[in-house]
């Protein structure tokens, strides 16, 4: 029985990571220009198809296919925001959501029609096979704990960057004033395009994490379905809130679908989040500090 | 002594609203500059159309003798020109120290903005004992203190500052205006200062223009200035009518 509960734990975790980096990708976009991007799930679908080229067609190993998929979608997301969104600033809120849920539409109609990508499911090859981890009674693939140990690893590094490096602490300072940073002389549009870049690279890594867990395919974005709730269990605006809200997310599906009747484990993660926001309605980590735009 | 900012003709609006209807002012290097002027009147408009916030619709901005006007913000900063805004504008949830190195976001040398770190927190050693806090925590007068030290990091040449004096007790208005002047006389920084606080301000300046209604409507000298007689009557004593009468001040409070 706790060997069961671990089980279904170290999975619920795993595929948690997956929503936590959506969802990041959701709360870093929405600090910075207050624009939920309904794409981020269509971003990380790219990114895997992106890994997945580099995989299969180029046979290249992992770790630099997960780099190739990190590099190609940050600039992709730079370019959307220069290109797409840039133009429609200070559009209304509503404008430039549905232009995000448009950039989501396109995405998932380009891949469809690329050769090799198209509307199949494929396998994303992985170095760690199918060996597993016993631990008590449970036993645990040894792709979920890579999967964690490797979101682990980007969360260390994305804390370590927006706590000491110049680049980082100025995202920061855009997100919380964005007035004060052009007094400053930071160059808001250079950084908001950066945060978008962040995003998609945030995504895509979380696109390659997947493909152990599912398979590579041109719906896998609507995971960004999951994952916004996750943003919001956090309380929408908080990156660690992200993380903890796609964690919890990922837990109660887990358990919900192995201890509840079919059907209840994808209306389970709304469920947690409404009886949250009943109890906190600004989220685990909702702020108290207002923005200032 | 040359002219380090001048405007010229400045007109800027906010969409319909024209709040600028042709500023012109000059600003000498070293100096304390200030421009008076009620709420409502232009000011912080004036500088947001120096600092490059807002394009001005006709007119020029001259900084050292180049134009500026409608240029990115983050240029004008790395020409030295930086902007102490109205109300602090802190970054509420980064450390007093972070703060203050995006303050010096535009420079590129270690040495110098570790210097200038230890220069502002000789000006405000406050600022030193909190410098791990969260902004956002500090008082008004810290964070006012805060937004000034700030500024410097840049190593300006030329800082404008938006009513510092704004919602600080006497005695935290008293100590601002005395770094103030300190900053100007020992750094050889130039200021334009612009306030609702005649009396404060015409202390510390060399020249004075007062604004109102997005026009100026008097110059001189801070002495000379805190002199006369509708000064002292309008700003000092903050008795009813602008210095171009009664009609315009009524009309100015029901636009608020
Ligand atoms: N963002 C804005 N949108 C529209 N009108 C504005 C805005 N900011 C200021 N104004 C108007 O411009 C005029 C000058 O404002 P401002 O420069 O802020 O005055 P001051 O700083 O002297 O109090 C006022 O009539 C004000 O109502
Ligand atoms: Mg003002």
């Amino acid at each position: 029985m706790l060997g069961q509960s671990l089980q279904l734990l170290f999975a619920g975790v795993a595929q948690g990571c997956v929503y936590a980096l959506v969802a990041l990708g959701f709360v870093l976009i929405y600090k910075a220009t207050e624009t939920v991007n309904f794409a981020q799930g269509d971003m990380m679908m790219l990114g895997a198809f992106f890994g997945l080229t580099a995989a299969t067609i180029l046979g290249w190993p992992y770790w630099a296919t997960i780099l190739f998929a990190i590099t190609v979608m940050a600039v992709i997301g730079m370019g959307l925001e220069r290109v797409v969104l840039r133009p429609v600033l200070g559009y209304p809120t509503f404008t430039v959501v549905m232009i995000t849920i448009g950039i989501g539409y396109v995405i998932r109609g380009i891949v469809t029609m690329v050769p090799g990508w198209g509307t199949e499911t494929h396998a994303l090859p992985t170095p760690f096979g199918n060996g597993v981890v016993r631990i008590g009674g449970a036993v645990i693939a040894v792709e979920q704990i890579a999967v964690i140990g490797m979101t682990a690893a980007l969360v260390a590094a994305l804390f370590l960057f927006f706590r000491f490096a110049k680049l980082g602490v100025a995202m920061q300072a855009t997100s919380q004033n964005q007035l004060a940073a052009y007094y400053m002389g930071i160059p808001v549009q250079r950084v908001n395009m950066m945060i978008w870049g962040l995003s998609a690279g945030v995504a895509a890594f979380g696109g390659i994490l997947l493909a152990p867990v599912a398979f590579v395919h041109s719906n896998m974005g609507f995971i960004g379905l999951k994952a916004f709730p996750a943003a919001v269990l956090g309380g929408f605006g908080s990156v660690p809130g992200a993380i903890v809200g796609g964690l919890i997310i990922g837990i109660v599906e887990s358990f919900a679908g192995f201890h509840l009747a079919e059907g209840f484990k994808d209306v389970a993660a709304y469920v947690v989040v409404l009886a949250v926001l009943l109890v906190r309605p600004s989220g685990i980590f909702g702020e108290t500090v207002s923005k200032k735009v | 002594m040359g002219a380090v900012l001048e405007l010229a003709n400045v007109e800027s609006s906010y969409g319909p609203v024209q709040a600028l209807r042709g500023v012109s002012l000059t600003v000498p290097e070293g100096k304390i500059v200030t421009v008076l002027g009620a709420n409502g009147a232009g000011k912080t408009t004036t500088l947001k159309t120096i600092s490059g916030i807002i394009a001005p619709r006709k007119g020029q901005v001259k900084f050292r003798g180049e134009e500026i006007q409608g240029r990115a913000p983050d240029r004008i900063v790395r020409a030295g020109l930086v902007q102490v805004p109205e109300g602090r504008e802190v970054f509420p949830l980064l450390s007093v120290e972070d703060n203050l190195r995006m303050g010096a976001y535009t420079r590129r040398d270690a040495d110098g903005v570790a210097q200038d770190l230890a220069m502002v927190f000789g000006y405000f050693p406050i600022l030193r004992e909190r410098a791990r806090q969260e902004a956002g925590q500090l008082s008004g007068g810290q964070q006012q203190m805060l937004a000034i030290a700030r500024a410097l990091l840049a190593r300006p040449s030329v800082v404008l500052m938006d009513e510092p004096s704004l919602g600080l007790s006497p005695k935290l208005t008293k100590e601002i205006f005395d770094i103030i002047l300190r900053i100007n006389r020992e750094r050889g920084v130039t200021i334009l200062l612009v306030e609702q606080n005649a009396h404060m301000a015409l202390k510390v300046a060399d020249y004075g223009y007062v604004l109102e209604v997005g026009r100026i409507v008097m110059e001189d000298t801070g002495a000379r200035l805190a002199e006369k007689e509708d000064i002292r009557e309008f700003y000092l004593g903050m008795k009813s009518g602008g210095v171009r009468g009664e009609r315009r001040w009524k009309r100015k409070k029901l636009w608020r």
